[in-house]
């Protein structure tokens, strides 16, 4: 056995050594720079898409017209977006007076802002569901988005 | 915002939560890296040393991808959601030692290789059976008061007359039918177990009843008392055994761990206090303290000695160390288990021996993170207890053997020779598997998570 190979696999080993070392690290980098959400669109075509929205005027597609209640004791009920603020909750100087107990008096409010749709809590106690995420603070909502306040579900619709 | 405007409209019920990846592939990928490079180094022992490739380098292969095989199948079956790194770090780590260790056999003369290969085949059965029998690691919380009085049991069953073995001059092994074992290591996680349970209930009363002293907030004595007991009952049985490696350790894994319990930093100080006090005093009535201590101060009054020896062949290792096989790691007294640190520092160089403390590191940081996100604090305080006990007695025996503390004697994890230390190391990773499997597996889905009207996830509050 030369000196050489002798070498060579010496440091080879090393070399193999650390390499186990930075998979090790590369395998629990979740850790460190978080969960990429799954299916997420690439950032250029997002950026694309986000500036033509921006560009398209008022009612255009994807901006809802109508309000309506989905589920809850108040399904049918709906009102029109006019760009003015509609409010939802169990109190009678509600835009839409809602039937269901497990909202609050004054519980919800969709807002017309820049061409932009935006549902915010107005600190009830069951809080304000777009998914399962609660709502902390204003979010741009679009036809078909739905929003859950209590046992009550909203949908918006062109 | 577009991102939510797409989610919205492609998949309606997108549910918010990423489902956790269970890294089983992962780790089978990480798994074979780690067996290959423990062949790789078996071999070039062999290649080192001797110049040829040994011929039962594919036993040795197959003997390793066995045992291993049947960790991760157990990992696949009873802890799907383990952390994806542990087991192979630990195969990393066992082949190193092995190959170490076979490396002492060639020049000693001696086959304890193959007999640590079987202690390491029995580690992986208790491996697969602590993963089998330990379905939920909180059942290890039920009772803290029997785990700690198993513990010290485990500790004094050396001193007693029959059973109880010498060797070295440490009381350490007992003898049970021609097969010696340290129950030390066993009691060592069991105290663990114990502490972490017992702190579960009386943290709030450790951390916020008691009175204000220098700065140190000091519990209550009848909060203090059981886990003090069991303490110095653990310290009283080493010191008498003659053992100082374990009795520093425990007392190092407890004082981290109330600090963990209580977030209070008086306790690192109190505790780091208390083991220069300990060292003082030892170092005055104990003549083995004082020789350790000694001889951290001049290795070199014994040019033979073991701390002496050690830095000789860490200077001869270099940055790059001899090579595998190469070196003269044997000229060390009982390299093969303390000093397995230098003796790798030797061959492997500075390089290779800050790998594998980085592994151990790795190891470590992977159990504290299974402790930060369990949800139960006793999984909480195991994790984190049995996490630092390991990297405390990583630093403890490395720093001696590189003589940055005084020496006490300890093995090192997974790499020293000794089949005791081995298979309760392994049970001590079964165990942090378990506790990464319950920290990483995702909640029970709520009954229709999928839906807007998910009234699982909805707080209901009556208002009237």
């Amino acid at each position: 056995m030369s000196e050489l190979t002798l070498t060579v696999i010496k440091l080879g080993f090393l070399a193999v050594l650390w390499l186990l070392i930075l998979s090790v690290t590369s395998a629990m980098r979740a850790d460190l720079f978080g969960v990429r959400p799954p299916k997420q669109p690439k950032p250029q075509k997002e950026a694309r898409d986000a500036a033509r929205q921006n560009r398209q005027p008022r009612g255009a597609k994807g901006t809802p017209t109508r309000a309506f209640i989905v589920e809850g004791p108040d399904t049918g009920k709906s009102v029109a977006l006019d760009g003015t603020p509609v409010t939802f909750g169990r109190g009678a100087d509600c835009t839409i007076p809602l039937a269901d107990e497990y909202v609050s008096t004054q519980h919800a409010r969709l807002r017309f802002h820049e061409s932009q749709w935006y549902v915010e809590d107005l600190g009830s106690t069951n809080g304000t569901y777009v998914g399962n995420q609660r709502l902390t603070r204003s979010t741009p909502v679009t036809a078909r988005s739905r929003f859950r306040l209590g046992k009550t579900v909203v949908e918006l619709r062109k | 915002m577009s991102l939510d405007r797409a989610r919205a409209r492609t998949e309606p019920p997108a549910p918010e939560t990423v489902t956790p990846r269970r890294g089983r592939g992962t780790e089978l990928v990480l798994l074979i890296f780690a067996i290959g490079i423990a062949t790789f180094a078996y071999v070039s022992v062999d290649l080192g040393a001797l110049g040829r490739v040994p011929p039962n380098a594919l036993a040795y292969l197959g003997g390793l991808s066995a045992a291993t095989a049947v960790a991760h199948v157990v990992i696949r079956l009873r802890a799907p959601y383990a952390d994806p790194v542990i087991l192979p770090i630990v195969v990393t780590l066992c082949g190193l030692g092995l190959a170490m260790i076979h490396r002492l056999d060639l020049a000693d003369g001696t086959t304890r290789a193959s007999t640590q290969l079987t202690w390491m085949a029995i580690g992986v059965t208790l491996f697969v059976g602590v993963l089998l029998f330990v379905r939920d690691h909180r059942v290890l919380s039920r009772l803290p008061y029997l785990a700690g009085l198993a513990g010290l049991l485990l500790l004094v069953l050396p001193l007693l007359p029959i059973i109880g073995h010498s060797i070295r001059g440490a009381r350490i092994w007992i003898n049970v039918g021609g097969m010696t074992f340290q129950p030390g290591e066993a009691a060592k996680i069991i105290l663990i177990i114990a502490f972490a349970a017992y702190l579960v209930q009386t943290r709030d009363a450790l951390a916020l009843a008691g009175r204000r002293f220098l700065g140190v907030d000091l519990p209550r004595a009848r909060d203090l008392g059981p886990i003090l007991l069991v303490w110095l009952g653990a310290l009283g049985i080493l010191v008498v055994q003659n053992d100082l490696g374990p009795s520093v350790l425990l007392f190092g894994i407890f004082v981290l761990m109330i600090y963990v319990a209580t977030e209070r930093i008086s306790w690192i100080i109190l505790g780091l206090l208390l083991i220069l006090a300990g060292g003082f005093a030892a170092n005055a009535v104990v003549s083995h303290v004082a020789e350790r201590i000694d001889f951290w101060m001049d290795p070199f009054i014994d040019p033979q000695g073991q701390v002496a020896q050690s830095l000789y062949g860490l200077a001869y290792g270099g940055l790059l160390g001899t090579g595998l096989g190469q070196g003269r790691p044997e000229l060390t007294p009982i390299a093969e288990s303390d000093f397995i640190g230098s003796a790798l520092g030797e061959e492997l160089g500075l390089t290779g021996l800050i790998a594998i403390i980085l592994l151990y590191a790795l190891l470590a940081s992977r159990g504290l993170r299974a402790g930060l996100l369990l949800r139960d604090p006793f999984g909480k305080l195991l994790a984190a207890g049995l996490a630092a006990g390991f990297f405390l007695q990583v630093f403890i025996v490395l720093g001696g053997v590189t003589r940055l503390i005084p020496l006490t004697g300890l093995t090192t994890p997974f790499l020293s020779l000794g089949g005791s230390s081995l298979v309760m190391n392994w049970v001590l990773v079964a165990l942090l598997i378990r506790l990464s499997d319950a920290a990483r597996r995702p909640a029970p889905p709520s009954a229709t998570s999928s839906s807007t009207t998910d009234t699982a996830v909805t707080q209901v509050v009556r208002i009237r």
